[in-house]
Parts: C-alpha cells; structure tokens; sequence
C-alpha cells in the first residue's frame, strides 16, 4: 500500500441554497478543490450521498456527476452509507490510490435536502424500517433514547448537553462557510422548542444543501503539487446492529470505538497524541457519546468535558469541532465526512484563521451513518 | 388488499414470533436467517412473553408526517422477560409518569396506515401494568 496525501479541498457554503441545484453544488465544489489542488486532471472520482432518490429524484450520481463536471469517460462511484457516505466515499477514493491503481483522485460529498422532500422521514430511512420506523421512531427520536439512558446510566445533566451547541456555534462564527454564524447561549439551547425529550431544536443539527470535495494522490508525486500536502495516517470503518434496541449498550457506540481502537494502532499512536477532532455531532448528545468512544475521556466523563471547557477552541484539552461541527456548519448528509477532512486540512496546514489550533500535528475525523450502525474514521497528519 | 411488505411482517407485529438458534439459544426477533453469535442456521419459532421493563424512552414531539397527527407520543426500547429487546410506542399513559425501569406489556394495537391508500397497519404497543 502506497501512502495517500489529501493536496486540495474545496466547499461550497452549506446552508439552503435555493437557487442551486445538486448538481450545480457538488460541481462547485469539486471544481474549488481540482483548482486548489493544481492539477490537470483526475484518474477517478467517488460521490458520498445519502439519499438523492428522496431528496430530489435522482439517483445513479455517479455518473450524474462525472458527466457535469465535464470528466466523462472517468470512473465515478457513488457510495452510500447513511450520513457516514462522505467520509466512505474518502476512504474508497484512499484505497484507490493506495492501491496504485489511480494516481489522482477525487472524493466528494453532497446533498440537497431543501428541495421539498419530507426530510424526517427521509433521514428515517438510517434506521431499521421494519422495526423502529414504523412504530413511528425519529432520528431525533433515537438520539434522544441514547441520552436517556445516558443520563440515566451516567448522571449526564441537561445543561451538559447544552454546552456541545453553544461551543460548535462560537467555533462556526469564525467559519465563512457556516450555516449558522451567530452564538448562542446555554439559556437559549434550554428554552428552544422540544423535538424528541430531551433533545430540543437547537441540539439538533439543520437540514442543509451543501457540497464538499478533496483531492487525493500518492505521496511520491504530492510534492509536485502542493508544499504542503497532508498525510491520511489512517481510515478506518466499523459497522453495528441497525436498530438501537439490538445492542448490548444504548450508551457505547460500539462501531465509534472499534474503528477508534483499529485508526490508533494502525498510526501507532494514543487518544492523547490527536491535537483535535471533528466529530458526528449530529445531536448534542452524540458528540459527548462519540468523546467518550474515541478514548479523549471515559465513560461517563463527556458531559462534564464539555461544560469544563476541555473540548473548546480556547485552552481545551482536545478542542472538538473547530469548524462549527455540524451543528453550526451544517449537515448536508453526503458532504458531512468530506467537509470534515478539509477542516482537518486547513488545520494541518495553518489556513483555520481564527479557528486555528496551535501546534496542529495530528487531526481525528469521525463521521458515522444512522444511530452508529455504520462509522468512518481518519487520522491526518501534517507532513 | 393486503402490500406483500406489510403480511410478510404479520407473524411478527400480530404474535410476536421470534427465532430461537437451536445450537446456542439466543433469541431473536425478528427471526434472522443466521446466528452472529454462533453462526448457525437452525431456529425453533417460539412467541416472546409480552412483559418486560422499559430501558429508555423519548417523547416524539415532531412527527415524520404520517405519524403527525399522533404527536406528542412516547416510544421506548423495551427489554422483554426472554430478553429480547424492541422498540415500540408506550400508549395510555401520562407523558410525565414515564421511568426508565417501569413494568410494561405488548398489546395489539393499530400502529399507522400506509401510504396513499391508507391501509391499516396493526402491531404492537406497550402498556403500564
């Protein structure tokens, strides 16, 4: 296996975007990234989206794409892994060039969700249709039970979960392609409307338009594009039971610590060594669950972590979601994982700005599909 | 007439059937083709005992739309005494009274209608005792 570097990335702004259509984003972004990268061409490209059919009425993206970016007759394969599909898509486009079998390639992520679809059902589609869905369970709905039995089992308090939104909003205020960059404050998380107890509307992550692309090459020939390319040290994925109720702890995310446990020992490295993190923040919840399952605290300690201040930006222990994490950038399904590798990116190589970590060596993201049943996760390192 | 997706189901949402493994006695509902556990293939059709405890819950507030007319309503993750554990909606009670640990039981009940059609769609839905 050859040793993958990420040399270009390119977003849109997430947010509604009324007047594009998914092609028009995802092709955006692809051509940000190809332009930011320097190169003449690519060999290949992957697609992470999650539901296109629901959400616009079309499928086959693959080929959709290829053809409007204007790279026809190039291999491009659309993957599909819940709100995980982005960051598989990366990891196929990873294995691709690993592999020798492509020298450059392009991965992206997209979805367009404002276009009138019922978006609660359509996300509903990650979970077990047969067997959660049809007694009527939401995706806030399974969070929900999660934070429960989190709160129950742990003695995690609701202001505990306030605080993951009130710092991923302070951090996308400082992001340029946020949907939301306005702070918001403990009090206004707790008296925001009730989705699914306890988890209230700004717990939740929005419904987004949005796209996301990175360029990926072998490290021999990075150099010839970039000064400063980044390493993929590793890309992990793990799966878990579908339904939530089938597993053994409704307060671990056995898929989060399994590809955790696998991304450590491949980069020979400890929780303790990742400088910073981007993580499923898709309810509050989740990112105190997921801070726990990726070994930055134990069990039961995310909540505290994140009202002491040990996730924030600002004298953190493992600052979480420098970019806004999904919470304030938005949560445009498909894009989600890619979007999470370009702020890796942009940490690595000393373009966050104002979200800049100091020192950033060695950047974690963790993108994961449904309740947890499908989770991806990345170690990047600046060279 | 009755959508193929929904009788396939019926032996499940009408009696709770679920599939013993004959070689290392885990029970799972619904009934899957082959263990994780041990990887056999072989399974006894036993019904579940409908009692149980709730081990979560969440009030739905927001509905997906063909259950928006219901909300609010309470669904939980219920472990049953054969320890098989489900998800369904907890019905006839005080939204406040609800407690993880609290005694419950499956009842028929109708749980939505499907599609354009509107068909009846029945299954179950637990109770306090």
């Amino acid at each position: 296996m050859k040793d993958v570097a990420v040399i270009g990335v390119g977003m849109t702004k997430f947010g509604e975007l009324w007047t594009k259509s998914i092609k028009d984003i995802f092709v955006e972004a692809a051509l940000k990234a190809i332009e930011d990268a320097r190169v003449d061409h690519i060999d290949s490209m992957y697609v992470g989206c999650m539901s296109s059919g629901l959400f616009v009425g079309q499928e086959h993206l693959g080929a959709v794409m290829a053809d409007y970016l204007g790279v026809s007759p190039i291999p491009s394969t659309r993957v599909e892994s819940a709100c995980a599909s982005g960051g598989m898509a990366f990891r196929q486009a990873y294995f691709e060039v690993a592999s020798g079998n492509s020298e450059i390639v392009l991965a992206g992520g997209v979805e367009k969700m404002t276009d009138g679809a019922d978006v609660t059902e359509a996300l509903a589609t990650a979970a077990d249709q047969d067997y959660e869905v049809y007694q009527g369970v939401t995706f806030p709905g399974l969070y929900a039970m999660i934070a429960n039995a989190h709160m129950y089992q742990y003695k995690t308090t609701r202001k505990q979960l306030a605080a993951v939104p009130v710092k991923n909003h302070k951090n996308g205020f400082n992001n340029p392609n946020a949907q939301f960059r306005s702070e918001i404050s403990i009090d206004k998380v707790l008296s925001s409307t009730l989705v699914a107890d306890p988890i209230r509307l700004l717990d939740c992550s929005p419904v987004s338009d949005g796209g996301a692309a990175v360029i990926l090459c072998s490290l021999d020939i990075a150099k010839k594009f970039t000064k400063h390319p980044i390493i993929i040290k590793a890309s992990t994925q793990a799966s878990d039971t579908i339904a939530l109720h089938s597993r053994k702890s409704l307060t671990t995310l056995n898929s989060v610590s399994k590809a955790a446990e696998k991304a450590y020992k491949i980069a020979g490295i400890t929780p303790k060594q990742i400088d910073f993190a981007e993580v499923h923040d898709c309810f509050s919840i989740a990112e105190i669950v997921v801070s726990e399952d990726l070994g930055f605290f134990e069990k039961g300690g995310g909540g505290p972590a994140a009202e002491q201040g040990l996730t924030a930006l600002e004298g953190g222990q493992i600052p979480i979601n420098t970019s806004g994490g999904l919470k304030s950038k938005g949560h445009p399904v498909g894009a989600t994982g890619i979007a999470q590798v370009i702020e890796c990116y942009e940490q690595l190589t000393g373009q966050a700005g104002k979200r800049q970590v100091k020192n950033a060596k060695i950047g974690m993201t963790q993108n994961m599909g449904g309740s947890g049943a499908s989770c991806v996760i990345n170690i990047l390192e600046a060279l | 007439m009755i959508s193929p997706k929904y009788f396939r189901e019926i032996p499940q949402r009408y009696r709770l059937e679920a599939g013993k493994c004959k070689k290392c006695g885990q029970v799972y509902f619904p009934p899957r083709l082959i263990c994780p556990e041990c990887k056999a293939q072989e399974f006894e059709n036993i019904r579940l005992n409908p009692e149980g405890k709730l081990l979560t819950y969440t009030i739905i507030r927001v509905g997906s739309d063909i259950f928006s007319l219901q909300t609010p309503f309470a669904v939980g993750i219920i472990e049953l005494k054969d320890g098989v554990r489900l998800t369904a909606q907890i019905a006839d009670v005080d939204l406040d009274k609800i407690k993880i640990g609290m005694s419950l039981k499956l009842v028929f009940r109708k749980i939505q209608d499907e599609g354009a059609s509107g068909l009846h769609c029945y299954g179950y839905k637990a109770i306090v005792i």
